[in-house]
């Protein structure tokens, strides 16, 4: 038997959709019991979301106030003593993930497998290097413990069905003081979450202004969408960075991707590839987007977009 | 603060098209053009900002790698460091025995803040900074697209998923590099000249004690999966017709 044991990520009250991809990875591993740990200062709710997820085994919490917020060094030295009893430690290969999942390996004493895409044997991965450009099999060593992070835009989430059992753990790890939690600022939007969104709508630097954008919000909102942008248009300070769709930005994979007035850059395309079908609409029919895009319009945006709203409508 | 230490990384320019050799045993690098990681770029940047704030005294520019890396510090001495450390390795040391070299120089340098890029572009592994960090046992903050430092703490505004962080560090720390925390100087020819005659030391990892062999085996390299080109439809009605025979809409 393989054990697992995947790290949650929450925001206190909500399971991130990115726990359940990691559960279908992990549940890719051959002979899998896949255990969730959850550190919170009150973990209960987030605990109940994750004892549902279809596989996992048992659910470990660690209640403790210096864990409300997600602070790698604070989480980093519980997770390893929590880590003693596993064969396979993964977290998602998101922010939250990257910054915590390198420190736990260090002090492991071993190597991360970084942003898995498929589960090739018991320590056997592919992962893609070079913005996507290629993808490489790698190989972990036997005689040690295995820590990655999971590429969230390779696998859709399991189910939620039965409860797993949720067990309360006392860690005794010491928790260092020099790293503390200011502020988050939030776009705080109504919209879907752009990373599980299944239809994301992104605009580009054609659009212009930041005003411009609203026509991009409004057919989002007709379709019930997520919103994104190319780096061209956050750069520019049209939207905000959370915004930011491709290989530095968030690495998403919707059933539908509407791409307007982008180009199509590398960095770009490596966040989208996954995406199920990818409609692009841009003036310039040279544009790199419509060697990807599945339906392709060359037209004018700022006719186009509205004109589709009203369509869906 | 006294030292900042930055790391650079020679890696394949940003705009070279990587290609995977045709034989699946690696990725073509022989005659391309090679640049300092454009994370590590923007590393040195904010430390070069940080010196002429006055709020440190010098800038140690770092590489690990062969020693053409020496251009990348040649480069990185040009931009305004003020010396540079080449620690010889052979190629694929992995970020583990990256972050332990790391260490070994910390401890001859004693450095207040460590400033890398997030990832570098070609193992795009993003796990240097924080295991290194985890060996120190000092504070990390990734992702960085504002820095302030004050005394003995630094204020780093983080790009997360959720949107943007702000966490309070005590120095000594590790910062990582995101990519709108500035844009990175020109180097201008006098400067280069000037670079020529800047300190350059060179180490070997067994100065350091550091076992150099990977221990992630990488057996073997394909291009990915490409998307097909799909049609092209001639109007809105078009578009929406072709949504709804996929079902999407």
């Amino acid at each position: 038997m393989a054990k697992v044991l995947l790290v949650a990520e929450h925001d206190g009250d909500t399971l991130n959709p990115s726990t359940a991809k990691c559960a279908r990875c992990a549940a890719d591993i051959e002979s899998a019991e896949i255990h969730v740990a959850v550190f919170a200062e009150e973990p209960s709710a987030v605990a109940a979301q994750a004892a549902a997820l279809d596989g996992v085994a048992k659910v470990l919490t660690v209640a403790n106030a210096a864990n409300a917020r997600p602070l790698a060094a604070v989480m980093a030295p519980q997770l390893v003593e929590l880590a003693a009893d596993y064969d396979y430690v993964l977290g998602p290969s998101t922010t939250f993930g990257k910054d915590l999942m390198p420190r736990v390996a260090a002090l492991l004493g071993v190597n991360q497998i970084s942003d898995i895409m498929s589960v090739e044997g018991p320590l056997t991965f592919k992962r893609p290097i070079y913005a996507g450009n290629a993808i490489v099999t790698v190989t972990a060593p036997a005689d040690s413990k295995l820590v990655a992070t999971v590429r969230t835009a390779s696998y859709s989430a399991v189910a939620s069905g039965d409860s797993a059992p949720v067990e309360s753990v006392d860690v005794e790890a010491e928790i260092p003081g020099h790293t503390r939690f200011v502020e988050l600022q939030t776009g705080s939007s109504d919209r879907p979450d752009l990373q599980t969104a299944a239809r994301v709508v992104s605009g580009g630097r054609a659009l212009a202004s930041s005003e411009n954008f609203d026509i991009i919000y409004k057919l989002a909102d007709t379709m019930g969408a997520g919103v994104g942008a190319s780096r061209a248009a956050v750069d520019a300070g049209y939207v905000p960075n959370e915004m930011q769709v491709g290989q530095t930005g968030k690495i998403i994979a919707p059933d539908l991707y509407l791409a307007i007035g982008i180009s199509g850059a590398i960095q770009h395309l490596t966040g989208i590839k996954d995406a199920g079908t990818i409609v692009a609409i841009n003036k310039d029919e040279e544009a790199p987007i419509f060697e990807v895009a599945d339906i392709g319009l060359v037209g004018d945006l700022f006719n186009v977009v509205p004109e589709l709203t009203e369509a869906l409508s | 603060m006294e030292k900042i230490l930055v790391g650079l990384k020679r890696v394949v320019d940003y705009n070279v098209r990587v290609r995977v050799k045709s034989d699946g045993s690696g990725v073509e690098t022989d005659g391309v053009k090679m640049s300092i990681n454009p994370f590590d770029e923007i590393a040195l940047e904010e430390a070069l900002r940080i010196r002429e704030r006055g709020e440190a005294a010098e800038v140690i520019v770092i590489s690990m790698g062969s020693s053409d890396a020496q251009q990348q510090l040649r480069t990185g001495l040009a931009m305004g460091a003020d010396r540079a450390i080449l620690v010889e390795t052979p190629e694929g040391i992995d970020p583990l025995s990256r972050a332990r070299a790391l260490l070994k120089i910390i401890e001859r340098e004693s450095p207040d803040l460590v400033l890398l890029g997030k990832q570098a572009i070609d193992d795009d592994n993003n796990q240097t900074g924080q295991m290194l960090a985890a060996l120190w046992g000092r504070p990390q903050a990734t992702f960085a697209s504002k820095i302030g430092t004050a005394g003995d703490t630094a204020t780093v505004t983080r790009e997360v998923d959720a949107g943007l962080e702000t966490i309070e560090i005590d120095l000594p720390a590790v910062i990582t590099t995101d990519l709108r925390l500035n844009e990175p100087r020109y180097v201008k020819l006098p400067d280069i000249m000037k670079a020529k005659k800047k300190p350059l030391d060179t180490l070997s990892v067994e100065d350091l004690s550091i076992d150099p062999a990977p221990v992630l085996e990488e057996t073997a390299y394909a291009p990915p999966e490409q998307r097909a080109r799909g049609i092209m439809v001639d109007d809105v009605a078009g578009l929406v017709a072709a949504l709804k025979d996929k079902g999407l809409i």
